[in-house]
C-alpha cells in the first residue's frame, strides 16, 4: 500500500476534481474571514449575482483594524468602521455566523476558532490571512488565502491549488528552562532562512514538538510562512483531543467517539517519502530574538549581529539596509540594547498561556522606566480568563497596560502603533519594516523574553532571573 | 473578476533590486482600509515612495523617471509575508502586469495569477543579465510572450523559458478567471459532497 503523509491523507481527501496540467479542485471545510480581506469578495460575488453556497461553513469576526479601547462605543476611524459594518452586513445578509465586537467569543479569528472548537483535525481550512496557518496544529491543512479565492470559496466552497511539496522539520529533545516554542519556530526560520520553506507544506515532529501545549503548537504553525512555507501541521495526539474535548462546537457523544477514531489515523505512515527533511536537536535552541527586517534574521540572544562576510551583491546591499532601518550595526552584541515597547499578544502569542507567562514572571516586579508594555490578549474568552486568574492585577501592577482584543499593534491598522525609530520587542510574528507603524523598529521574541526586557528596559537573556 | 487578456508584453522595465520585499512594503496595513477594489496603486510602495509628509524620496526607483514600464523586475523572495491581494492590485493599478523574479513567495504568485499580472520566475544569473541591461541603458526594452513561456532581452536576444501550468496560461491569455471555472462545477462539487457523507 502507498505510504502517505499526514499531509497526503488531507489533502487527497478534499480533491474534487484534478484539472490536467492545472491545480487541483481543491474542497474547504471551513472558512474565516475578517474585515479587511472579505468586502471586495463580497462585492464581487454581488456583481455576478452569485450567493454564498455553505453559508454555515464560514465564521467571521472583526479583529484586524478593531480598536483596542472603548469597543463598546462606535469605532472613530471612519474607514475602520465602514469595514466592520460591511461584515456585519454581509454576515447577516448572506446568513453567516459572525463573532462581532463586544460579544462573548470576539477576538482574533485565528484565537477564536480553536477556542471555539471550529478548528479540528482533519479538516481544510482558509481565511483571508497568513497566518491562517495557525489551525494546523489541530492536525488539519490550513492556509492563506487572497481575496480572490475568499470569493471562490464562498460562491463554490472551493478553490484551485496546486498540491505543495512536503516537508518534514524534526526536533527531538528537550527544551532548557527558560526556551519555549517561539523560541523553537524563532531558530527553525534562522536556520533554513524566510524563503528557506516556500514551495512547501510543513510537518512539524518528534519529541519536543509532541511534548508542547495545544496553544505552544499553534504558535509554531503559526510562524509557518514566515519560512515561506504554505503552511505548517502536527499529528493531532491525545493532547488535541483533550484540548478540543468540551469545546463548543467539537463532537459530542457518540460523535465524538468516532471522530477521535478517524483522528487517530490521521499520521504520516512510517516510511512515508518527504521531498525535504530537516532535524534539529531541541538542546541547540537558546532563546532567540530578531535583528533585521525579516522574521529569518534571528539570533540567540547571547549572540552577535551577523557580520557582512562572504555576503556580495544585492544580498549584501538588502542586508545592509536592513540594519540601517534598524539603526544596528554589522557584529554587534545585541544584548544590553535599549527598548522603548514591548507587545504582548497577536495570533502567535496571545493566548492565556503567554499572559500566564508573562505575568508569572513579572509578578513583585515592575517594568522600567523607559518602557511602554501593552498587553493585547488574543479574544475576550483570554481576557476573561485573565481577570478570573488574578493575571491582569499583577500585570497592571506591574505597570502594563491590559488593551481590549484584536490583531493591534501586530500590524497597527488600528491607532496600537510604535512611533517611528523607537524599538518594541513584540510577541508577534512580523518584524517587517513598518509593520507595527512607519518607521517602527520591531524585534520579535518569546513572552518570556518579552517580560524579561520590561522589567530591565533593554535586550536581555530571561533566564538570568530564571 | 475577469481582467485584460494577456499574450506578448514588450516593455521597458523598472528595476528593484532588494531582496525579501515583503507585502507590506508593496501596500502597508494602513491603508488595506478600502470596501472597493479601486485606488491601491496611489500607496504601492507608499513608505518607500513618500516620506512622511508626503513628499516623494527622490531617490525611489518609481520617483526615478529614468525608468518606468509595465514590467517590474525585482529581487529575490518578492511578496513575501502577508496573503494581501491588495499588494497586487496595488501594481495592477498602478500599471504593472508583469513582474519578473529569480524567487516568488506563493500566496503573492497565486494572487498575481488570480488577476492578471503574469508571474514570471526566471534564473538568478538571467536576472543578474536583465539588472545589467536595465541599468546600463534604462530604454532597454524585456518581451514576454506567454505562448511561448519566454522572456527576451531585446537589445541582445538573451532569452530564457519559464514556467506557468497550462491551466493558468489559457486563463491569463483569455482574462478568465478561476470562480468562472468553478460556478461550472456545480454538478461535481454537490456529488464530491454527497459521498464524502
Amino acid at each position: 500500500m502507498e505510504k502517505k503523509t499526514l499531509f497526503d491523507k488531507i489533502w487527497d481527501a478534499h480533491v474534487v476534481k484534478s484539472v490536467p496540467s492545472g491545480p487541483d479542485v481543491f474542497f474547504i471545510d471551513k472558512h474565516f474571514i475578517h474585515e479587511v480581506t472579505s468586502p471586495v469578495a463580497f462585492l464581487n460575488l454581488e456583481k455576478r449575482g452569485v450567493g454564498v453556497l455553505h453559508p454555515q461553513r464560514t465564521v467571521g469576526t472583526p479583529d484586524h483594524n478593531v480598536p483596542t479601547v472603548d469597543q463598546d462605543k462606535t469605532i472613530k476611524d471612519k474607514l475602520s468602521r465602514m469595514q466592520v459594518e460591511k461584515l456585519r452586513d454581509n454576515c447577516k445578509k448572506h446568513g453567516i455566523e459572525l463573532h462581532d465586537l463586544g460579544s462573548a467569543h470576539h477576538g482574533i479569528v485565528h484565537v477564536i476558532g480553536p477556542e471555539l472548537g471550529i478548528t479540528q483535525p482533519g479538516m481544510t481550512i482558509v481565511c483571508g490571512d497568513s497566518h491562517t496557518s495557525t489551525h494546523g496544529a489541530f492536525g488539519a491543512i490550513a492556509f492563506g488565502i487572497g481575496t480572490s479565492e475568499v470569493e471562490m470559496v464562498l460562491a463554490t466552497q472551493c478553490i484551485m491549488q496546486s498540491k505543495a511539496k512536503k516537508m518534514r522539520i524534526t526536533v527531538d529533545g528537550d527544551l532548557g528552562a527558560g526556551v519555549t516554542s517561539k523560541d523553537i519556530i524563532l531558530y527553525i526560520i534562522a536556520e533554513i532562512s524566510a524563503a528557506g520553506a516556500t514551495g512547501y507544506f510543513v510537518e512539524y515532529a518528534g519529541s519536543a514538538i509532541e511534548s508542547l501545549s495545544m496553544e505552544a503548537r499553534m504558535t509554531i504553525c503559526n510562524m509557518s510562512i514566515e519560512m515561506g512555507a504554505r503552511g505548517g501541521l502536527i499529528a493531532p495526539d491525545e493532547t488535541t483531543f483533550d484540548y478540543l474535548k468540551g469545546k463548543q462546537y467539537a463532537p459530542k457523544g457518540e460523535e465524538w467517539e468516532k471522530a477521535v477514531a478517524y483522528w487517530k489515523s490521521l499520521k504520516t505512515d512510517d516510511g512515508a517519502v518527504f521531498d525535504k527533511e530537516y532535524h534539529f536537536d531541541a538542546a541547540d535552541i537558546e532563546p532567540m530574538i530578531t535583528y533585521g527586517t525579516n522574521p529569518g534574521m534571528g539570533i540567540k540572544i547571547k549572540g552577535n549581529i551577523p557580520s557582512t562576510e562572504g555576503m556580495e551583491g544585492s544580498n549584501k546591499s538588502s542586508y545592509l539596509k536592513s540594519l540601517d532601518y534598524m539603526g544596528f550595526a554589522p557584529g554587534e552584541a545585541i544584548q544590553g540594547k535599549k527598548v522603548d515597547f514591548v507587545f504582548v499578544g497577536s495570533c502567535t502569542n496571545g493566548r492565556i498561556e503567554d499572559i500566564r507567562s508573562v505575568a508569572n514572571y513579572v509578578k513583585g516586579k515592575k517594568k522600567a522606566d523607559n518602557i511602554t508594555a501593552w498587553i493585547v490578549p488574543g479574544s475576550r474568552e483570554v481576557e476573561k480568563m485573565a481577570h478570573e486568574e488574578g493575571l491582569v492585577k499583577i500585570l497592571e501592577e506591574a505597570g502594563f497596560e491590559l488593551r481590549q482584543p484584536g490583531c493591534s499593534a501586530c500590524l497597527a491598522m488600528n491607532d496600537d502603533k510604535i512611533p517611528s525609530g523607537k524599538y518594541a520587542v513584540s510577541t508577534s510574528n512580523r518584524n517587517f519594516e513598518g509593520r507595527q507603524g512607519p518607521g517602527a523598529r520591531t524585534m520579535l521574541a518569546s513572552p518570556l523574553t518579552v517580560a524579561a526586557v520590561a522589567v530591565k528596559g533593554e535586550i536581555c537573556d530571561p533566564r538570568e532571573i530564571f | 473578476m475577469a481582467y485584460d487578456k494577456f499574450n506578448v508584453l514588450t516593455s521597458t522595465v523598472v528595476p528593484l533590486p532588494n531582496e525579501n520585499v515583503d507585502t507590506d512594503q508593496i501596500i502597508p496595513a494602513r491603508f488595506l482600509k478600502a470596501t472597493e477594489r479601486e485606488g491601491f496603486g496611489d500607496n504601492l510602495f507608499r513608505d518607500w515612495r513618500y516620506d512622511v509628509e508626503g513628499n516623494p524620496k527622490m531617490d525611489f526607483v518609481l520617483n526615478d523617471s529614468t525608468y518606468s514600464g509595465k514590467i517590474l523586475l525585482a529581487g529575490r523572495n518578492f511578496g513575501s509575508g502577508s496573503s494581501r491581494e491588495h499588494a497586487v492590485w496595488a501594481l495592477y493599478d498602478y500599471g504593472f502586469r508583469c513582474v519578473v523574479s529569480s524567487f516568488f513567495a506563493d500566496i503573492f504568485k497565486n494572487n498575481c495569477l488570480n488577476i492578471g499580472v503574469l508571474p514570471v520566475t526566471i534564473s538568478a544569473e538571467f536576472a543578474e543579465v536583465l539588472f545589467s541591461a536595465v541599468e546600463a541603458d534604462p530604454n532597454t526594452k524585456v518581451e514576454v510572450d506567454i505562448d511561448t513561456q519566454k522572456i527576451t532581452l531585446l537589445s541582445t536576444g538573451q532569452s530564457e523559458s519559464f514556467d506557468i501550468n497550462a491551466y493558468k496560461k489559457e486563463n491569463m491569455k483569455n482574462g478568465f478567471d478561476d470562480i468562472d471555472y468553478l460556478l461550472n462545477l456545480k454538478e461535481e462539487i454537490e456529488e464530491f459532497e454527497k459521498e464524502r457523507k
